[in-house]
């Protein structure tokens, strides 16, 4: 088969974790995206990783993408302005030959740091300092975007094949309890480096197959949080508003679900005829009050946090979306296939319905006691 | 991909992570040198498979089918031991599909004639815009349930859901079930409830000559999975037959025509 063949499909998305938070090598998400190389067309692919630094795991690990390696000072200069730098590097890379004929790669840079205590404005929180941070960067410094900038995780993408982004980052060198992957099939928007996904905000990171026909919606109402996006890509706006939604408002998990894919009003009228006279209430006052957050369009996604992973559908399910798992397991993907490449007799694969998400949440946090970021 | 031959006429290919491409190439290759049975081992989601080939052979599937399985069948038999993705019998003519498992969404799309049997659950908008001309009609049988859109803008044939497997109070199909449904029927093992269906479909009881129709249509399905057909039928049966031919019709016509009677 010929590295450049491609067909129409749609994205792929594959997602692992270990809910006893053991870590689990990247060869596995690498198998199991690869095996769905026909669902992109080599115009994206990335990854995320959760627990792959443990020895920095107090410092925000911001990765940067930077068009040539002299904008590292101003990034660099911006990053001081907030933070202590407690180390810098390249973050290594292999040359993958096939990868330079289409693109020119952009350098990789990563920080790990540690907030400023006098570098908070007045009612500002530690995270929305470094929020803040990613916004400047990405909106003001030339050249330079932020893929990820949470504690003891990391995101890695790029313009190629998942083989060929997964050999360019040595994916298979880092061990992690959570991974997600992504392979690209652009549609509405370009590929370039820094619209692959996983698309992430302090440690939130997000993979998407299908499109968002309400990012206008969205993308204004973020913005009038303070959210920049800048990323040219209708996924970032999903990112944002789990930041908003979750972190900033701490709706529990199925409350930001059902904003995001919320029931139909014929559904919501159900829940009262059938008894269910709180969930008709919440599902009532969720629909309006957060009328702006809701997706629309077709849609798998899979969202990951240092506590889990979850996945859902839009609500009429036009895209893809199986689970399974295996003991302390649980894996995610579009295709039944790309799972059981990595897990041949999983003790239970299923095909959630519509809008319903799989929540699979470290063994520590119970799902009422919602674990927040950072 | 290593391919071997087990006896006069019967091969097997380990499929692994090999491209559908060279999977399938090589199966009509097989086929045009007289195979009469072509084991697929290993299969990993690699698609198309049992497409191009006019033979009656018979081709098995152990592990996971890909996509679009048996998409434009005409003639082989597929038999999966395994679950199957979506798009089973996407646009099929002749010949049959049995999985011995579950089966993802848009299985049975357009549809226009041949058998497929699946044991498990399918997923959503299965049966969706099956069709029937003169002796071509389509059979789908689904051993357990379905998700939303079952059976929607279905223009002909016969979809039969089974729920063998349902749980007490759980749903047998989804929501918008036979939603613009303007041909061919549907029988459910069970009750439909009402706020699921499209409101182009009429629920009825099976008569004498339904009856008939589902024992011969079940037959297959019995022995396929071994299930015997007066166990099947043992519950009552929902029939959904539509009410126009021309749910639509008016919808997207001239409004001259309408207004001078030429488009009732």
């Amino acid at each position: 088969m010929s590295p450049y063949y491609s067909e129409m499909s749609g994205c792929g998305l594959a997602g692992i974790v270990n809910r006893n938070g053991e870590k689990i090598s990247g060869k596995f998400i690498y198998d199991s995206i690869t095996s769905m190389k026909e669902r992109g067309n080599g115009m994206g692919a990335g990854f995320a990783a959760y627990g792959i630094y443990p020895e920095m795991a107090d410092y925000y690990a911001f990765h940067v993408m930077l068009d040539d390696l002299d904008y590292e000072s101003e990034v660099n200069t911006v990053l001081n302005r907030s933070f202590k730098i407690v180390k810098s590097e390249i973050i290594p890379t292999k040359e993958v030959p096939s990868l330079y004929k289409k693109t020119k790669p952009p350098v990789f840079y990563r920080y790990f740091v540690e907030p400023r205590d006098d570098a908070r404005l007045p009612m500002e929180s530690e995270e929305d300092l470094v929020v803040r941070t990613v916004m400047t960067i990405n909106e003001k410094v030339k050249g330079a975007y932020v893929i990820s900038s949470g504690k003891n995780m990391g995101a890695f993408k790029g313009v190629g094949h998942p083989d060929e982004i997964g050999d360019f980052f040595e994916i298979k060198e880092y061990k992690g309890y959570i991974w997600l992957a992504h392979t690209r099939f652009p549609t509405n928007t370009p590929g370039w480096w820094g619209g692959a996904h996983p698309f992430t905000l302090l440690d939130w990171a997000i993979v998407h197959n299908g499109e968002i026909t309400s990012y206008g919606t969205n993308k204004r109402y973020v913005e009038m949080y303070g959210y920049r996006c800048t990323l040219l890509t209708d996924t970032e706006v999903a990112a944002y508003l789990f930041d908003l939604l979750f972190r900033k408002h701490r709706l529990p998990i199925r409350a930001v679900f059902m904003a995001m894919a919320s029931p139909f009003w014929k559904d919501i009228e159900h829940y009262r005829e059938t008894g269910l006279e709180k969930t008709y209430e919440m599902a009532r006052m969720i629909r309006t009050v957060y009328s702006s957050a809701m997706l629309n369009g077709p849609f798998a996604m899979l969202f990951a946090f240092k506590d889990g992973v979850i996945g859902f559908n839009d609500r009429i399910k036009l895209r893809p979306f199986v689970a399974a798992e295996k003991g302390d397991t649980v894996y995610m993907a579009s295709e039944e296939s790309a799972i059981r490449v990595v897990c041949e007799e999983p003790d239970r694969v299923w095909m959630p319905k519509a809008g319903e998400p799989v929540i699979a949440l470290l063994n520590h946090c119970k799902e009422e006691d919602v674990c927040y970021p950072a | 991909m290593k391919v071997k031959a087990i006896s006069d006429g019967i091969y097997e290919i380990e499929c692994g992570n090999v491209h559908y491409r060279e999977v399938n190439k090589k199966v009509k290759e097989l086929v045009n040198k007289g195979a009469k049975k072509v084991i697929l081992k290993e299969v990993y989601g690699q698609r198309y498979i049992g497409t191009g080939i006019k033979e009656n052979v018979k081709i098995e599937v152990y592990g996971t089918a890909g996509n679009d399985l048996g998409i434009f069948l005409y003639g082989p038999e597929i038999e999966v031991f395994g679950n199957a993705q979506d798009g089973v019998g996407n646009t099929m003519r002749t010949g049959k599909i049995v999985v011995r498992g579950h089966a993802g969404d848009v299985c049975g799309y357009g549809m226009r004639g041949g058998k497929v049997y699946i044991e498990g659950d399918v997923g959503y908008r299965v049966g969706i815009h099956m069709k029937g001309y003169k002796n071509l009609v389509p059979t789908f049988i689904v051993g357990g349930k379905a998700g939303n859109f079952f059976g929607e803008y279905m223009a002909g044939g016969i979809l039969i859901l089974l729920g063998l497997n349902r749980k007490p109070g759980e749903d047998i199909v989804g929501d918008y079930c036979a939603t613009g449904m303007h041909g061919g029927v549907i029988f459910v093992r069970g009750e439909v409830p009402k706020r699921f269906l499209g409101r182009e479909v009429k629920v009825f009881e099976p008569d004498v000559k339904d009856l008939k129709l589902l024992t011969d249509e079940l037959k297959g399905f019995s022995e396929a999975f071994n299930i015997p057909v007066e166990e099947i039928l043992s519950e009552p049966f929902t029939k959904i037959v539509p009410v126009s031919a021309r749910p639509y019709g008016r919808m997207y016509a001239h409004r001259w025509g309408i207004a001078t009677g030429i488009i009732k």
